[in-house]
């Protein structure tokens, strides 16, 4: 049998939704430009660049969990209470190295991440149930750490500001961190034993049962992984805008979902890809950040990152149902 | 003769690859309870899924009072006057019983177009004292008896006016007591001159309830005859005896020493005291009929079940597993009986699948360091099973019924188990994997692998097992060497509790 694993990595990539985002991302860019020749300015580009890197960081984490067939709506509330956390920790201790900070923020967002995870695995709480009652939870343990204060930019040492914004070779280090998420989760997902079972959970939670995947055991590695990342978010959240408040990052589980939606991620769990949430992620920065483009105000954003993920919820269903009816077909002969 | 209520003549149905009736006749007539006969996957479910308008037919005609009938669904066929009751009642437990009885036929008042609940309420209490049932129908379904929930589906059948009741195993979850009063219900709607068909595998009901028969087999019409002038033998000969069709092929038997002895197994309400002990290189058979409990007892040899009772033992050692992990670490495999649904993950790729079980040893800490391993493991165990696809990047839901159960064995094969369980290997396939997979199995006993096969077919079983247990509603009935093996021993311990039970 023919089985050319470059053939295979071309076939994989581009028969399924990252070909069809592409296509799309190209189609948006164009009357955008004609538009607005600044568009894809270098400077544009590194701004809508830099702007996804936080959310794609955290769209992988639910990726996992939606793979699983989860879901995971604490995420805003995780980075606002890792961020907090870290703006104060650099408010207080300015000595702790700001690679200190951003490991101590995953600490904390793994923290957060665990109890998410030991709820749905060993309380056998619905993820969506868990998650809504800790995005309330972590989001009033924030204004409790707080006690409804705000960390302001002079209160922050300018290394911890300055981290988001200092380039290398001419790429910020919040891209590179993202960069570097990208890449880590797409060998984690191709090439380890638990990334395959994440999948086998997702895809079919009996079949992997019968071959002796544990299935506490993955549902406590997406929330972990999630959890972590979101810390990781929340360190960054407060360097880039110089700030930590308390509604910081609230209503981004929606757009991390719309990223994993937009990305071909089943809702159902079992398919989809980190090349995919990345493309996700983009074509929703681009969008966002077109919209004075066309002079729309940004008041229009959020609701249409709604629309985007309904309309990527339709398409996902109708490719599905295709799919089904071409199999259906096949077999019949 | 009275003429027939139904006539069903030439009925064929062919699903992809299969023809799961062909030529089937039945008639049945006002005022009788005819039993359908036939082993698992005679064809009984798709005839009664064709009837009740669930299924179209390939061909065929079915008259209903002489004129010719065709449903499009479920609904044309109640309002024809045929209605199932099912095996698993499909009920709304947080429901009412009026509620439940009327669902989807709900009166209305003719002014107020408003669901008129009074009346409703009404006629269920007058269904349930014509039934003599002691029922309230403002009962919640959820509070009642099994028992109970058969009556209220028959009394829905009722109040649809219903001229044909399809019973399908209606007493499998019931005690003693219940079954009775079951019966007294059938023999009132038989004596008001409603049909009843009964689909049944316990022959003592047959004989005590039906007046007429009408046996399958393969999907195929074997005959029809009346209760009271035949004999368990004459219907026993129907259900089994087959054209020998199909080759099994030859395997000499060298039974090693024992690998796995199990000890009164028991799990409340699935299966009670099953012991057995299986040797290397033998092929155990394990036959029983619809709620026999031969697949509860292989998921409990497989630690996804817990055991209530009973004991276990390895090469001599203590086994007592908690997971499907720990039987894997002991060297068991098991195939399970639905493949599409517990022994593939379809939207991951042939290669993932088959690698699944294996990853443990495939790994590295934790990472699938060698790919290239991984891609060779994979080519050698599917180039054994002798896969067709266009590779194994494709996923596993675009193969062939065949080709799947191929994937499903070649994973299993990988991970070298000492006892294989196969639980209806060959169940939905076409003939040439089936050959495919009967060769595999040999193979794998000549090995030295202790085979457990689990299997509805009768020639099956007698064609490559060493010896076969046979099980009844969840108790061991028989063992029976190979030599004195026969359909006919084989179909008797299953239909009937032989009380004395054989151990081997």
């Amino acid at each position: 049998m023919p089985d050319n694993s470059f053939s295979q990595f071309v076939r994989r990539t581009f028969a399924r939704r990252e070909a069809t985002l592409m296509v799309l991302l190209v189609v948006l860019l164009v009357p955008i430009t004609v538009r607005s020749p600044q568009f894809l300015s270098p400077k544009n580009i590194s701004t809508i660049l830099n702007d996804m890197a936080i959310l794609v960081i955290v769209a992988i984490g639910q990726f996992y969990v939606i793979l699983s067939n989860g879901i995971d709506l604490s995420v805003g509330s995780v980075i606002a209470f890792t961020g907090m956390a870290c703006g104060m920790i650099n408010e207080s201790f300015p000595q702790v190295p700001v690679g200190l900070l951003l490991l101590v923020g995953m600490g904390i967002g793994a923290g957060l991440g665990l109890v998410n995870g030991v709820l749905v695995a060993y309380g056998k709480i619905p993820p969506i149930i868990t998650t809504l009652g800790t995005m309330s939870i972590f989001r009033g343990m924030t204004f409790l750490l707080s006690k409804g204060t705000w960390v302001t930019a002079h209160e922050m040492t300018d290394s911890y500001i300055a981290l988001p914004r200092t380039t290398f070779l001419g790429i910020s280090y919040l891209l590179w961190i993202a960069l570097f998420v990208i890449v880590l989760f797409y060998y984690f997902s191709r090439n380890t034993r638990t990334g395959r079972e994440i999948y086998a959970i997702g895809g079919n939670p009996t079949a992997a049962k019968f071959v002796g995947v544990s299935e506490s055991r993955i549902r406590l590695v997406v929330f972990l992984i999630s959890g972590t990342l979101c810390g990781l978010a929340g360190s960054l959240w407060t360097a880039r805008y110089a700030s930590a408040v308390n509604e910081m990052a609230t209503g981004f589980e929606m757009q991390a979902v719309a990223a994993c939606v937009l990305g071909g991620v089943n809702f159902s769990g079992g398919a989809g890809g980190i090349i995919g949430v990345a493309l996700g992620t983009l074509f929703l920065g681009v969008v966002t950040n077109a919209l004075p483009v066309i002079y729309l105000s940004v008041f229009w954003q959020t609701f249409v990152q709604g629309l985007i993920v309904l309309m990527a919820l339709a398409l996902n269903t109708i490719s599905d149902q295709r799919k089904t009816r071409k199999l259906l077909e096949q077999r019949r002969g | 003769m009275q003429k027939a209520l139904l006539e069903v003549q030439n009925l064929t149905k062919i699903f992809p690859g299969i023809r799961a009736l062909d030529d089937v006749h039945l008639s049945i007539r006002s005022g009788e309870v005819h039993a359908l006969i036939g082993e698992n996957g005679a064809g009984k479910s798709t005839l009664v899924k064709i009837l009740t308008g669930v299924y179209f037919p390939t061909s065929g005609v079915i008259e209903l009072e002489g004129k010719p009938i065709s449903f499009k669904n479920a609904i044309e066929a109640q309002e024809a006057g045929i209605v199932a009751i099912h095996q698993e009642a499909s009920m709304f437990p947080e429901l009412s019983v009026t509620e439940n009885i009327y669902m989807g036929h709900h009166i209305r008042n003719e002014k107020t177009r408003k669901l008129d609940w009074k009346a409703m309420t009404e006629h269920t209490r007058v269904l349930l004292s014509q039934m003599k049932l002691d029922i309230n129908p403002d009962t919640l379904v959820k509070n009642l008896s099994v028992a109970q929930r058969h009556m209220v589906e028959i009394s829905k059948a009722l109040s649809l006016d219903a001229r044909l009741v399809i019973m399908d195993e209606p007493t499998s979850a019931l005690t003693g007591r219940e079954v009775e009063d079951l019966f007294r219900i059938v023999r009132e709607l038989r004596d008001s001159g409603k049909a009843i068909l009964f689909i049944s595998h316990k022959f003592a009901e047959i004989f005590e309830i039906c007046d007429y028969f009408t046996v399958l087999r393969d999907g195929q019409y074997i005959g029809e005859g009346e209760v009271r002038k035949s004999s368990e033998d004459d219907i026993i000969q129907m259900m089994i005896g087959r054209s020998v069709d199909q080759m099994y092929p030859e395997h000499t038997t060298h039974t090693g020493e024992k690998i796995l002895e199990v000890r009164g197994l028991s799990q409340l309400g699935a299966f009670k005291d099953i012991s057995f002990d299986l040797h290397r290189g033998e092929i155990l058979g394990l036959f029983g009929l619809v709620g026999a409990g031969r697949t509860e007892v292989v998921r409990t040899i497989f630690g996804i079940d817990k055991a209530d009772g009973g004991s276990m033992s390895i090469e001599g050692k203590p086994y007592n597993p908690r997971n499907p992990q720990d039987a894997m670490r002991r060297g068991i495999a098991l195939v399970p009986e639905d493949r599409q649904k517990q022994g593939l993950v379809l939207q991951m790729s042939l290669t993932h699948n088959i690698s699944l079980p294996m990853l443990t040893k495939l790994c590295w800490k934790g990472l699938v360091t060698k790919g290239k391993s991984e891609k060779t493991y994979v080519e050698k165990q599917g180039n054994e099973m002798e896969i067709k696809a266009a590779g194994y990047h494709v996923d596993a839901e675009t193969l062939s019924g065949g080709n799947q159960q191929k994937v499903v064995l070649a994973k299993w094969i990988g991970t070298d188990p000492k006892i294989l369980i196969l639980d209806e290997p060959t169940k939905g396939i076409d003939v040439a994997t089936k050959a495919a997979v009967h060769e595999f199995v040999c193979e794998m006993a000549s090995r030295g692998v202790a085979v457990i096969l689990i299997s509805s077919e009768l020639p099956e079983v007698i064609g490559m097992a060493d010896r076969v247990m046979v099980m009844h509603e969840g108790i061991q009935t028989g063992f029976i060497d190979r030599k004195d093996l026969s359909a006919e021993l084989v179909m008797r311990y299953a239909i009937k509790e032989v009380k004395e039970v054989t151990h081997a």
